[in-house]
């Protein structure tokens, strides 16, 4: 079953088009990684499929249903959660609060405070300081945790390793199947390619705003996915074999 | 002993005061909107109490309830239809928008009521008393107020801090586009922060009615200016901070008073200025504006 | 004007390298001329007109200079005051003061204007300390201190208002020079102006305006522009204090001179004419005037109507009227707006 359809997406701001014909599926259960440079247009399809960015042209799909007008709130209601690049905590809240508002969404599901503080239990040590108060790698698990609450079916993450030390990156990472065995799809903005082939089933490479790679993990090789993340000439028409 | 006794009417006078900056302070705090229409709000606030006393009979301290209920509704709709779209058209524009309506009220209560005081007796508790000692009486109503004011700024906090619609009108006033990726509309989070804040506004404006007997159109240019001062007083971004501001002003002009009867205003709004000149981010404030 | 544009702009005046700034356009010149034939035609009026007009003008003439210069300080320096009124009352009784130290009154109002005017600059250390919301009503605070300190002098007519002491005694020439020093005070408040909003104050202004902590690290000196701003515009009040005070022969109210519905006129003749624009707020004054001069007799209904105008004005065409005249037509009376070009021969833009 497919859980995100993205069909010839294109975005942008005002005088810039960042997303020139994106298309990529999502199947329940999987998770797929976006990998590419910086400026490649990752994170503005992350923001097209949360529904942030609204879309110049092409169709998403979630659930099978048509989104593409639905507008960001709610698209949350719907089951799309967003872990946003920079994270945005509410920086007067507490680490509890923070979750707290996150279950407004007021989805069923496993994901409740006591659940994500077993995932994460640095939480619950920190759970009544102030988001401004924490570290780079606390933030990032507050904020994934309190994506988590809002019970998603989709989770999308974008760039969850920027700025932080690798151990940390380690810790919020070994979160992951955790959340993959709740029933929750993820779709994976990363830049850091080591970290993505561990956990990807899917890959799509962008460059410039296009897809210029894509398959499963598997079928891919190492050299192939690293020309199309540098973009050069030869990957551009290269399709893996399944 | 008059100081001692002034200082007592001052204290509950800042009651007042108190509460109708709770309202400011809130819409403030949530959307960055200095509302100049405060005042008359407040105004608008007595005279629906002193109408639903006079013209439907309602019994003058339920009369508050009506007030409230009423300007709360008005709040909400006042941010659906015009302050929403005022927030995203430009920084100036919610200012423009609440100017404009701080006219449009005065002149319409003055076409529909006249300019003559429109009453709203409290009987015989606005000058019943409590007597300590020879020197210092306090007034029943008065002491009521400052009561209502401790209750209403309390029941505020606790709003904000305990349950879930006040964490999330604090998420959202901290980064409204973040709380609508967890599903929240933000607009809504912002009507309720507007009825809230007229809540309170109805109340304050119906206890001044209560407290001088009536009301006139105009009298919200005065009540603006001290709302906005005890906030300044007190500190932006601390409710307590706005009932110690309230009651630093309403000391500064009851001991004004005091000294000579033309004076209380002046001394109020000197004291304001003294607190801006040697402590710009307030008593009890957190920030101060950059 | 982007702040993209003013830091192209800065370095191209410094490197001069082959960036051009144009500003105003073939209508500029002819605008110009436009504007000082009509200059000249107003100062000839009181030989030819009676003095019910030139005494209904001078009220155009001063909602005029009162307009532009709000426009500056709200729509240039983004500083929306509801103060004004203290500059207004304070330019008022210094007429008295100095004309009662021997002084005719038309020295005097100049003579208030500028001392008034010096008096905002310590003012503005006060006032810079609030912004926005709390700005506007920290104004409106210093407007109430200032009409009750006024009040407690007998001298200066407490609570009463009082009259102007020495005066032309011949009401033809004094309604004449009052129509004159009117004329004036509009005319110059227009024009300074516009000389400030092409000066390199201007140019910071503008990018001020548009986003302020930006410009902060471009190196503008942000708050001492402002600072010059709200003196000049407490002149220019002050002024028009004057000029009211000595068209009424002195002041009948000080509540009335001081009082909060002259930044409600200046606030609706900005925003209902245009706010950020030269033009804009003389449009806006013409059509207060004449709202006022019409409709004031059917009582308070016409005030809520301008109310509410301007708050849908506001909301739905925030340029205002001449906002949507400049839109169609490109025409500007006054030109500020610089355009910058690049002269692309063969080299890559930076």
């Amino acid at each position: 079953m497919s859980v995100l359809t993205v069909d010839n997406l294109a975005a942008g701001y005002q005088d810039f088009q960042a997303v020139f014909d994106i298309s990529l599926e999502l199947q329940e259960g999987r998770l797929l990684a976006l990998v590419g440079a910086n400026g490649a247009g990752k994170t503005s399809v992350l923001r097209a499929i949360a529904g942030v960015l609204r879309p110049w042209e092409g169709t998403i799909r979630f659930g099978g249903k048509d989104v593409t007008a639905v507008p960001d709130h709610q698209r949350a209601r719907l089951g799309i959660g967003l872990v946003p690049e920079g994270r945005h905590l509410f920086p007067t809240l507490t680490v509890e609060e923070n979750l707290l508002v996150g279950a407004a969404t007021k989805r069923p599901g496993p994901w409740n405070l006591q659940s994500v503080y077993e995932m994460l239990p640095l939480l619950r040590d920190r759970r009544r300081r102030p988001a401004a108060r924490l570290s780079g790698g606390e933030q990032q698990a507050v904020a994934i945790g309190r994506a988590l609450m809002g019970n998603p079916k989709l989770l999308l993450l974008d760039e969850v390793s920027l700025g932080l030390a690798p151990l940390v990156v380690d810790q919020i990472y070994q979160a992951v199947p955790a959340i993959r065995s709740s029933g929750t799809s993820i779709l994976l903005v990363e830049q850091d390619l080591n970290r993505t082939l561990t956990v990807a089933d899917d890959i799509v490479c962008i460059l410039e705003g296009r897809v210029v790679l894509s398959g499963t993990s598997q079928g891919l090789s190492r050299e192939a996915i690293t020309e199309a993340y540098f973009g050069s000439a030869r990957s551009l028409a290269r399709k893996a074999q399944p | 002993m008059n100081w001692i006794n002034a200082i007592v009417q001052g204290i509950m006078l800042g009651g007042v005061f108190a509460i109708a900056a709770s309202g400011l302070s809130l819409m403030f705090g949530v959307m960055r909107i200095a509302n100049l229409a405060h005042g008359d709000l407040m105004v608008l606030g007595g005279y629906l109490a002193a109408v639903s006393a006079k013209r439907w009979g309602i019994p003058v301290p339920l009369t508050i309830l009506v007030s409230v209920a009423l300007l709360g509704a008005l709040g909400w709709g006042l941010q659906r239809a015009a302050l929403d779209r005022a927030l995203r058209t430009s920084d100036m524009a919610p200012l423009l928008v609440t100017f404009g309506v701080s006219v449009i009220i005065p002149n319409v209560l003055v076409e529909l009521f006249t300019s003559n005081s429109e009453p709203l007796s409290i009987g015989q508790l606005g000058t019943a008393s409590i007597h300590f000692g020879s020197d210092i009486s306090v007034g029943w109503f008065p002491l009521i107020t400052l009561i209502a004011a401790v209750v209403v700024l309390g029941a505020l906090e606790l709003f904000l801090r305990r349950t879930q619609p006040g964490r999330i009108l604090r998420a959202t006033s901290d980064d409204a586009p973040t709380v609508r990726l967890l599903g929240i509309n933000d607009r809504r989070v912002y009507a309720l922060a507007t009825a809230i804040s007229l809540a309170t506004v109805a109340l304050a404006g119906t206890l001044y009615t209560m407290k001088q007997g009536g009301i006139t159109p105009f009298e919200g240019q005065l009540t603006v200016l001290f709302a906005f001062e005890a906030v300044i007083i007190g500190g932006i971004g601390s409710l307590w901070g706005t009932l110690v501001g309230g009651i630093v002003l309403g000391v500064a002009q009851s001991v004004g008073a005091q000294i000579s009867p033309d004076l209380p205003l002046l001394i109020g709004h000197l004291v304001f200025l003294a607190v801006l000149a040697l402590r710009p981010q307030g008593i009890l404030g957190r920030e101060a504006f950059a | 004007m982007t702040l993209q544009e003013v830091a192209e702009q800065r370095t191209a005046l410094t490197h001069s390298s082959s960036l051009h700034a144009r500003r105003g356009g073939k209508f500029a010149v002819a605008g110009l001329i436009l504007l000082g034939a009509t200059v000249i035609l107003l100062g000839a009026l009181p030989y030819v007109a009676v003095p019910s007009i030139t005494g209904q003008l001078v009220k155009l003439f001063y909602l005029v200079a009162l307009a532009s210069t709000w426009n500056l300080l709200a729509g240039y320096a983004g500083m929306v005051s509801v103060g004004q009124q203290a500059y207004v009352g304070l330019g008022a009784y210094a007429v008295f003061v100095f004309n009662d130290q021997g002084l005719d009154v038309w020295s005097s109002a100049f003579v208030a204007a500028v001392v008034v005017g010096a008096l905002a600059w310590p003012v503005s250390y006060l006032a810079f300390r609030l912004r926005g919301g709390y700005f506007a009503v920290g104004t409106w605070v210093m407007a109430e201190v200032a009409r009750l300190i006024i009040v407690r002098f007998d001298s200066l007519g407490a609570g009463q208002g009082r009259e102007i002491a020495t005066i032309t005694n011949d009401p033809l020439v004094r309604q004449a020079d009052t129509y004159w020093l009117a004329l004036a005070v509009m005319v110059l408040a227009v024009a300074v102006v516009y000389t400030v909003l092409r000066s390199r104050l201007g140019l910071d202004l503008q990018a001020i305006r548009d986003e302020e902590v930006a410009a902060a690290s471009l190196g503008v000196a942000i708050t001492r522009g402002k600072r010059y701003v709200y003196v000049i515009a407490a002149g220019g009040c002050a002024a028009v204090g004057a000029v009211i005070c000595i068209s009424s022969l002195g002041v009948a109210s000080p509540n009335a001179i001081f009082g909060v519905q002259y930044s409600a006129f200046m606030i609706f003749m900005v925003i209902i004419g245009g706010i950020g624009t030269i033009e804009g707020p003389i449009l806006g004054a013409v059509v207060y005037f004449l709202l006022d001069k019409y409709f004031s007799q059917s009582g308070v209904w016409y005030l809520v109507v301008v109310g509410a105008t301007a708050i849908v004005v506001a909301l739905y065409l925030p340029r205002g009227l001449w906002g949507v005249i400049a839109d169609r037509t490109g025409f500007a009376l006054f030109p500020v707006r610089h355009r910058v070009s690049a002269d692309l021969r063969g080299e890559a833009a930076t």
